[in-house]
């Protein structure tokens, strides 16, 4: 637990992404096993121990300081783990602290009725520091920056090993992946996998700009307005996968339910609606999927008034043989015969957008009447289908108006009625390749563009993820993507990333989307037209 | 005769010894002035006349106009003022010269600590306990998170990170009054021998110091180095100096701080600390109840920080006390 705890304050301190990527690479090769496989998988928050809530400690802290002088403490700490840790009638010595597995399992063995007697006698073996890594990996949330993605580049950095491998293995093995480690950080077999679900890393399109293909290599689909996923059917077990690999296949049970033969598909998610793609068989807008999104149970009415459809992109993996080296036109004549094979009720197929040449695409385009279409997906056909984003193969024709991907930085508090809301928000974007250490920087601020649904949920987000607080501004941690809708952009000298964006707003909340995926200044430099 | 202690009244600005018409650690310009220590939330300049340890006239000399009338008082020597109190000195152990001041008056006693702190410090003079009725306390760190771990502890984490990276510097924004020099006394203290490395702004508070007998060993100016110099080397400078242009001077540097504050995470980030170092010249919470106890005055008076925790300690454990709304001392840069 010792080197643990030291991690996590080191990596509370730490702002650079080079840094907490060589912390955590630096503590994966230095730590043994069980232990790192357990600190990896809390640092992701992949451990859940319901016997342990806040308000468990809370409680416990009840029973040994006053009240009054407790929440004098916690207001000022503004933390309840760390204000307990330091709070703790323990003192400061951990002369023999447990390890991190023997506290996982302790925890694990947990129940509501005994964790009152059971959580003291770990934290009475631990200093403030250790007690504040234990109460913070007991109830989860660690909130100090380390995304899934960071950590899964921080072991591929220590083991020297590829991040796409670590990215197939990780999703289908469990902590504290012993096999993952044998593999990486002993030269072992690479995990056997094949008859686990696991998530396939995606493959992704670069924006069009003022590249002109022709349409004999290119074949051309819609880019629909839902959330990309992977439907993973293995040895009869499904999962659904979104974009950054997160399962979320108990938000939407009835697409595993209806899955029928063993595959790895890609689509998009979308409910059923009259919106995107016709009044029959159509889609609704995203604002109706955003309903479903999030849940962890989903109730028989949400079932009934926004049912869940895939509309499919491609097939990587049709009963056991491997698509993904394939020309895309033929993997996509292979997708057009499966899709007579799956239900029509809950997947159809992505249909091809026909236009004589370029030109004659780019009127499509500029016609769309569906507000809800997000614009064209142009895809090589004989591209393979290749993890991440190669340039040249596959390309985004984005709609009207200028739209990145940002991530949200800073939060203030708004006026009025709205006094009471984080709802002012500064985003920013990469100075570079983000797996390379790649620092955000402001690119600008917007306070509309999203429902008082919306608002609320955000706010709750903010005030979660807090890094740092400035008078009314907070810091959050780098969690959300807002795709921001803006008219034009300009340079500026005033602003530290060179540029000012116009009327930008919120377009959209992309809960879904990775913050690494998020756009670069170079891509939004590339529209300045000044 | 008045009632009891109506001759001491605290307002907004100080403590008023109203027989002797003079203040304690007035935050405006007044005749006459008690002065506890040298930090600038309890000294200033204007006065017309300032009694204070000749360290904390020294002190104020260099850093406030104090032209006007001047006063040294020793540690435990008695003087009159106003013909009818008795002001007595007493070392607080919080930085050079620093004092409580012991007020006596119709047979009445108070105490005010000004800031203070119980852990040995090599650059001053430790702190005493004096029996009083009035005990008028700091609180600047009076919440139980508050408990600062042994100096010994804190400067382990400084060499080891020196250690650690031996191509980089580490460099400590530190208080330029008391907090750099003790830092530095206590790295000596624990054989660091090497030159340390000053901001500019400090060079003139550390000759005083060592003029004072304190000895810091060989300490350089940043402005007359190399960055290849500095490698591996300890800096210190002003906190406010940590996160500035100024530092891009130094080899690639850690950013550490030394400060009670450094106990609570938040407190570190904002600061934009990598390397927080729980160092502090005041009392934290076991040692400010622990105080009180000892002293154990029929009233305790709260001045200073966070008031609030401390009357409730005060309360729970049945001891008459109040809070006094001083303006201008919150949350001292320590
Ligand atoms: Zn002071
Ligand atoms: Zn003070």
């Amino acid at each position: 637990m010792k080197a643990f705890a030291a991690l996590l304050d080191a990596l509370v301190y730490t702002t650079s992404r080079n840094r907490k990527l060589s912390l955590l690479a630096d503590y994966l090769r230095d730590t043994s096993d069980p232990d790192r496989g357990w600190a990896m998988a809390a640092l992701t928050g992949e451990l859940d121990f319901p016997a342990v809530k806040s308000s468990t400690i809370r409680n416990l802290m009840k029973d040994r300081v006053d009240p009054v002088l407790w929440s004098l403490s916690r207001d000022f700490v503004g933390d309840t783990a760390e204000t307990a840790s330091l709070l703790w009638p323990g003192g400061n010595s951990d002369v023999h602290p447990p390890s991190v597995a023997e506290v996982v399992e302790l925890l694990a063995n947990l129940t509501r009725a005994s964790a009152p007697a059971e959580l003291p006698k770990l934290l009475d073996q631990l200093n403030p520091n250790g007690r504040f890594a234990l109460i913070k990996l007991a109830t989860g949330g660690m909130r100090i920056g380390v995304s899934a993605r960071l950590a899964k580049t921080a072991f591929a950095q220590a083991f020297d090993v590829a991040v796409e491998e670590v990215e197939e293995y990780w999703h289908a093995l469990d902590a504290p992946y012993p096999e993952l480690f044998a593999w990486a950080a002993e030269g072992g077999d690479p995990p056997d996998v094949s008859n686990r679900p696991r998530f396939r890393p995606f493959m992704l399109a670069h924006p069009l700009e003022d590249t002109v293909v022709d349409l004999t290599d290119f074949a051309v689909e819609w880019k629909w307005d839902g959330i990309r996923v992977q439907l993973v059917r293995v040895a009869g077990q499904t999962r659904l996968y979104s974009r950054s690999g997160d399962d979320i296949s108990a938000t939407f049970p009835e697409l595993l339910d209806a899955m029928p033969l063993d595959a790895v598909l890609d689509g998009e998610l979308l409910v059923r609606g009259s919106q995107q793609g016709g009044e029959i068989g159509g889609a609704a807008s995203f604002n109706a999927l955003q309903q479903r999104l999030g849940r962890k149970t989903v109730s028989k009415k949400m079932l009934a008034e926004f049912p869940a459809f895939v509309r499919l992109y491609d097939a990587l993996i049709v009963e056991g043989e491997d698509l993904r080296e394939w020309a895309w036109s033929k993997r996509r004549t292979a997708l057009e015969k499966l899709i007579a094979r799956l239900p029509e009720s809950h997947f159809d197929l992505s249909s091809l957008v026909e236009a004589r040449n370029f030109e004659h695409l780019a009127a499509i385009r500029e016609g769309t009447r569906e507000d809800a279409i997000e614009g064209l997906m142009l895809k090589r056909r004989d591209s393979a289908y290749i993890a991440g984003r190669k340039v040249g193969l596959w390309y985004k024709w984005k709609r009207d108006p200028l739209l990145v991907d940002c991530v949200l930085m800073y939060a203030q508090r708004g006026s009025g009625k709205r006094s009471s809301f984080y709802s002012d928000y500064t985003f920013g974007c990469w100075d570079g390749d983000p797996d390379q250490g790649a620092e955000l920087l402001p690119v600008g601020k917007a306070y509309s563009g999203f429902t008082d649904a919306e608002l609320k949920k955000l706010d709750r987000l903010v005030r979660q993820t807090t890094l740092n607080r400035f008078g009314p501004v907070r810091e959050v941690e780098r969690t959300l993507v807002f795709e921001v809708a803006f008219d034009s952009v300009h340079s500026s000298k005033r602003h530290k990333s060179g540029l000012a964006m116009r009327f930008p707003r919120i377009h959209r909340i992309r809960w879904d989307k990775p913050v690494h995926e998020a756009d670069r200044i170079e891509n939004l430099r590339s529209l300045i037209r000044d | 005769m008045s009632a009891p202690f109506s001759w001491i009244r605290s307002e907004p600005w100080g403590v008023h010894v109203v027989p002797a018409d003079c203040w304690v650690d007035p935050g405006r310009a007044v005749e006459r002035a008690l002065v506890t220590h040298g930090h600038a939330d309890h000294a200033r300049g204007g006065h017309g006349e300032t009694i204070a340890t000749s360290e904390t006239l020294a002190i104020m000399e260099l850093r406030y106009d104090t032209r006007a009338g001047t006063t040294p008082v020793q540690y435990g020597e008695t003087i009159k003022i106003g013909g009818s109190v008795d002001a007595t000195f007493v070392p607080a152990g919080h930085v050079l010269g620093s004092a409580q001041i012991l007020l006596e008056h119709a047979g009445e006693r108070v105490v005010i600590t000004g800031d203070y702190k119980r852990r040995p410090d090599p650059t001053c003079t430790p702190f005493e306990v004096i029996p009083c009725d009035i005990f008028i306390t700091e609180a600047t760190f009076g919440l139980p998170v508050f408990t600062h771990p042994p100096i010994e502890e804190e400067i382990g984490k400084l060499s080891r990170a020196l250690s650690d990276h031996p191509d980089r510097c580490v460099l400590v924004g530190a208080y330029a009054l008391g907090k750099a020099q003790r830092v530095i006394a206590e790295l000596r203290a624990a054989g660091h021998g090497d030159p340390i490395y000053l901001h500019g702004a400090m060079e003139k508070m550390c000759q005083l110091y060592q003029d004072h007998g304190v000895d810091l060993g060989e300490l350089r100016l940043v402005g007359d180095h190399d960055k290849q110099d500095m490698r591996g080397s300890i800096v210190v400078c002003p906190p406010s100096a940590l996160n500035d242009r100024w530092s891009r001077r130094l080899p690639d540097p850690i950013t550490a701080m030394a400060s009670g504050w450094m106990r609570v995470r938040q407190r570190a980030r904002q600061r934009g600390v990598e390397l927080p170092l729980v160092i502090s010249d005041h009392a934290d919470w076991n040692e400010l109840t622990a105080t009180i106890d000892e002293v154990d005055p029929v009233e305790t008076w709260i001045t200073h920080g966070r008031e609030e925790a401390l009357l409730r300690w005060c309360e729970l454990g049945q001891r008459r006390a109040r809070a006094l709304a001083l303006v201008g001392r919150e949350d001292e840069d320590e």
